[in-house]
């Protein structure tokens, strides 16, 4: 499975910001889509960084003027980027070992969407359930020709 | 103001179509008719007379367990509140629009029906073919049962190294006796009684470790009677980016796919009557044709794999390139959906425009009221047949919320009889399930004399024939 499957069915919306704009815009955008990080943009929509609610927190936590200053001031700049043919396993790796929670995903230079690690679980799980699954009734359908030859 | 009374119970039945009797189609419908609080109908619809999908279409002839998952849709099948409507295609006998006059909710589950192009030179010369079309053929799919191959051809390339690119390999491997007991279709096994075929290249663009197949999908492979598998040691010998990666994943099931083709690697042939040669690090980048506009090579770039910054590896030319001659080619490089008419589509992935199964619209990027997708035409085609048992029931449950808030169509005859009337006006030759159960019988009965599963009809006018009716 690759991320692009985990995108497909994402519809297509990916909120962004530009570095420029005051972090209680931010704020204001985390709340109204529901997510807990926007992916920064420059004029060009190329992502430049990513701010999360974390970094927001951090922020509030050593000085309550935080609002008023600038997405730039406090959004993470190395920034691991995705593409639409990365393999879940990879993905699921380096999101856990290096604790990165939204992955954006460029395509051809464009921004196409970002994968949450509740994404990437969901995704897992998904494809484990399915498997179980066949396998249970394969496993079933082994065993009653057994017990009719049996009987 | 009295709010009319929202669908779902024992008078009011909540009307649900579903497009597309695949799998997907049929988990959809099971997760609907679950519903302990809702009253759900459910009418199944299919453009073929037979249901199933790629159960019957799709799963090779030689591994019929697979298909016994039949046993679980027949299961839903009998459930009197569900229909099925073959032969009955949407854009062509019925539209969105007459949907929307007699359901609530719409489900489309059709599946990735086309192939990704290679989008080299040469692609469409005579000789090269998607390797769907082949599986469609063996498999007695009436719109693909008079397509031609040259099986004269002594050496065939299959690109790809997934589940189909695997089949088609196989099924060309076979010797046509361990066929001749399956349900393949009958003019499918008499071409490969006259087959040529001597060598199989199997193709992947990335190494061993990266190989889509399962392990015992590659043990069959090695143990097929009629043919050698050769695997070049150098190519799965693996590299160290690929190395690192299956040590720190712990996943075993990758480590012994490597042991496992290192094995073979170390075998000698037998002198069995074929090869199937398996291929790592080597992408096609053109067929060459003869004068006649006929493929007799490919061009194959060398690869090696660097990772991307998510780890993932990704193959990179490395300059290298080989021919492989070869007169007969088969891609399976992708699959992706077919655009439905009237229906939003998402050009990037390949599917419906969809959020968890609710269908978009593309100018506000907002649900459409009572439209939903399942399967591989939600998510694009990934994972087992299972797989899309979790992708039904996540729609279903968006359906279930649409439900409670009263976002549902009010159509102005949610009735069988209406559906039934408009059927036969627009396709009077539907099938119904219980036709298609005689069918089954009639399959069932033609196979047993060659101790077969069964013996596919493959034309619509055979099917029709074969329960008394006319020709169309």
């Amino acid at each position: 499975m690759n991320i692009a499957t985990m995108l497909a069915s994402k519809g297509v919306k990916v909120v962004t910001i530009g570095p420029g704009h005051a972090i209680r815009h931010a704020l204001t955008l985390l709340a109204q889509h529901n997510i807990g990080a926007l992916v920064v943009v420059d004029g060009e929509g190329a992502p430049v960084g990513i701010v999360s609610e974390r970094d927001i927190v951090r922020a509030l936590a050593r000085t309550e003027d935080i609002l008023v200053q600038t997405v730039a001031s406090i959004m993470t700049r190395e920034v691991i980027i995705g593409t639409p043919q990365d393999d879940l396993v990879a993905v699921v790796y380096t999101m856990t070992e290096r604790h990165i929670r939204h992955l954006p995903v460029v395509d051809s230079g464009r921004l196409v969407g970002i994968v949450s690690i509740g994404d990437v679980v969901k995704a897992q799980r998904d494809q484990y359930q399915g498997e179980v699954d066949t396998l249970q009734h394969q496993l079933l359908h082994d065993e009653v020709p057994k017990v009719s030859k049996a009987s | 103001m009295a709010v009319a009374s929202a669908p779902g119970t024992a008078e009011q039945p909540l009307r649900v179509a579903i497009i597309g009797a695949g799998p997907t189609g049929y988990y959809t419908a099971d997760a609907l008719l679950r519903q302990d609080r809702v009253v759900v109908e459910v009418d199944l619809f299919d453009r073929l007379p037979t249901p199933y999908g790629l159960v019957r279409l799709g799963v090779a002839p030689d591994h019929q367990k697979i298909k016994s998952v039949t046993v679980v849709f027949d299961k839903v099948a009998a459930n009197p509140c569900f229909r099925f409507y073959g032969h009955v295609e949407l854009g062509k006998d019925i539209g969105v629009d007459d949907l929307r006059r007699h359901y609530h909710q719409i489900v489309y589950c059709t599946g990735a029906q086309t192939d990704r192009r290679m989008a080299i030179p040469g692609e469409d010369l005579r000789g090269s073919h998607p390797a769907t079309e082949f599986v469609a053929w063996y498999n007695g799919h009436p719109d693909f049962r008079d397509c031609q191959f040259d099986l004269s051809k002594e050496r065939v390339a299959v690109v790809g190294v997934g589940n189909v690119a695997v089949d088609v390999a196989r099924i060309l491997c076979r010797a046509p006796e361990e066929l001749a007991t399956t349900d393949i279709a009958d003019y499918a096994l008499d071409a490969l009684r006259e087959s040529r075929v001597k060598e199989v290249y199997l193709l992947g663009r990335r190494g061993p470790a990266q190989a889509a197949f399962t392990n015992p999908e590659l043990r069959e492979l090695g143990e097929l009677p009629d043919a050698d598998l050769v695997v070049r040691p150098d190519e799965v010998e693996l590299d160290e980016l690929s190395r690192v990666a299956v040590e720190r994943s712990q996943d075993r099931a990758t480590r012994k796919k490597v042991d496992i083709l290192q094995g073979y690697a170390r075998q000698q042939p037998t002198g069995k009557a074929k090869r199937l040669i398996v291929r790592f690090l080597v992408s096609p980048i053109e067929l060459v044709g003869d004068e006649t506009g006929e493929v007799v090579a490919m061009r194959l770039a060398k690869n090696r794999l660097v990772a991307t910054p998510t780890g993932t590896l990704q193959a990179t030319p490395t300059g290298e390139v080989e021919e492989l001659p070869v007169g007969l080619v088969f891609r399976s490089v992708g699959y992706k959906g077919i655009p439905l008419p009237g229906v939003p589509f998402n050009d990037n992935w390949g599917v419906i425009l969809n959020e968890k199964g609710r269908v978009l619209d593309p100018e506000t990027r907002q649900p459409i009221v009572a439209e939903y997708t399942a399967g591989w035409i939600k998510r694009g085609p990934s994972g087992v047949i299972g797989t899309n048992k979790p992708d039904a029931a996540e729609t279903v449950a968006c359906m279930m919320e649409d439900l409670a808030r009263g976002a549902v169509l009010h159509p102005e005859e949610p009735d069988r009889p209406a559906v039934e009337a408009l059927l036969g006006q627009r396709q009077p030759r539907y099938f119904s399930y219980d036709d298609w159960l005689r069918l089954d019988d009639l399959e069932v009965a033609a196979g047993r004399p060659g101790k077969r599963p069964r013996v596919k009809f493959t034309r619509v006018d055979e099917m029709a024939a074969a329960l008394g009716r006319g020709p169309e």
